[in-house]
């Protein structure tokens, strides 16, 4: 394969507001950080889509195993107590 | 100062950010890698975004100053249906793509004289061309910033890319010097304060030049010489007069065909 191709693979995030979080919106291939953030500004943010770019080496991320799913995600399943639904809240209180 | 000097200078202006987009886009679809085949044609419809500014204040200018009975002006008339020694480009925008590596080096020569361009001209006199000016440097400050790190990248990266930029300084390098030579339609137009003077942005543009060509590791051509004294360069001029090389022509036929063949064709 020509030298080109070998470029590392960017996982890209974009802020599309002040006070919004940064989201991930895809990923290409740059050669180097700097690069990687010029080419998102070129990509991704052509349609005023951003006000802030996080790039980072898709090698960087690890992610969890979706064969673990089960016993990663179910257990939480029948926790209710985990969830705050046991106070009384006074008639006032609205959108709790 | 007259209305013509104006409508000159306003073509000039047209025609070189449309002859540069024009060449740019012809990249689009063969760009090295997806991601700089994107930022070339971003750069390329800037260009023509901006030409199409300049060529509709110039075509306002010369409807207004039409006698009755002569056609309508409109941008499109202006793009495609004038001839090459109609168009006051420039010889560095025509030239031919050549590698990625003469691309990027003949946009970043023209992307640091924009820049510093603009610059003045947001403070021109004349309302219209500030207002450009102003939206343009925007885009410009970007695409000064795109150029100047790939030429550093290919100067100060492999021996292949380290000689092939240093062929494409050969090849380009005499093309530089028209940027200042101001055209006659110029040179009335900067005492009343409505041009840019060309004399105020060289050295600003050389420094830049400079600096980039030294990061990347580039002998500036200017330095070549075994004296090291500044002696006079022959540079290419003509372009701002409409005497052009036959690389416009080529650029020409293509960009202006469909035009031709199917007049005032829409799609």
């Amino acid at each position: 394969m020509e030298k080109q191709h070998n470029w590392p693979l960017w996982e890209i995030f974009i802020r599309s507001k002040q006070g919004l979080d940064h989201k991930h919106v895809g990923s290409l291939h740059a050669a180097d950080a700097a690069m990687a953030i010029e080419n998102a500004r070129d990509v991704y943010t052509r349609r005023m889509e951003g006000v802030s770019i996080w790039v980072v080496e898709s090698r960087h991320i690890h992610a969890s195993n979706p064969d673990e799913a089960s016993s990663f995600y179910d257990p939480a399943n029948d926790k209710v107590y985990r969830h705050p639904t046991f106070y009384d809240l006074p008639d006032e209180l609205k959108h709790m | 100062m007259t209305t013509q000097h104006t409508i000159d200078y306003a073509l000039h202006l047209a025609d070189n950010a449309l002859v540069l987009g024009h060449r740019n886009s012809e990249w689009t679809g063969h760009g090295p890698i997806l991601e700089q085949d994107i930022a070339l044609s971003n750069i390329a419809l800037d260009l023509i975004g901006q030409a199409r500014y300049f060529y509709q204040y110039a075509a306002r200018l010369m409807n207004a100053a039409a006698r009755p009975g002569e056609p309508e002006v409109t941008e499109d008339v202006l793009a495609y249906l004038r001839d090459s020694w109609d168009f006051r480009n420039c010889l560095l925008v025509e030239q031919a793509n050549g590698d990625w590596g003469k691309t990027i080096l003949r946009q970043f020569f023209f992307s640091a004289y924009q820049y510093y361009f603009y610059k003045e001209l947001q403070r021109s006199r004349d309302g219209e061309l500030s207002a450009i000016a102003e939206k343009a440097l925007k885009e410009v400050t970007y695409h000064l910033r795109w150029s100047s790190e790939w030429v550093i990248r290919l100067g100060d990266g492999t021996e292949e890319s380290h000689s092939r930029m240093r062929k494409a300084l050969d090849e380009l390098w005499m093309y530089t010097g028209e940027l200042f030579q101001p055209a006659d339609y110029e040179r009335s137009l900067i005492p009343v304060g409505v041009a840019v003077d060309l004399a105020e942005i060289r050295p600003l543009w050389e420094e830049r030049v400079r600096e980039v060509l030294k990061e990347a590791k580039l002998v500036h051509p200017g330095s070549m010489r075994a004296d090291g004294k500044a002696t006079k360069e022959w540079m290419q001029g003509g372009g701002k007069q409409g005497r052009h090389t036959e690389q416009l022509g080529y650029l020409l036929a293509e960009m202006q065909f469909l035009q031709r063949a199917y007049p005032a064709c829409e799609w």
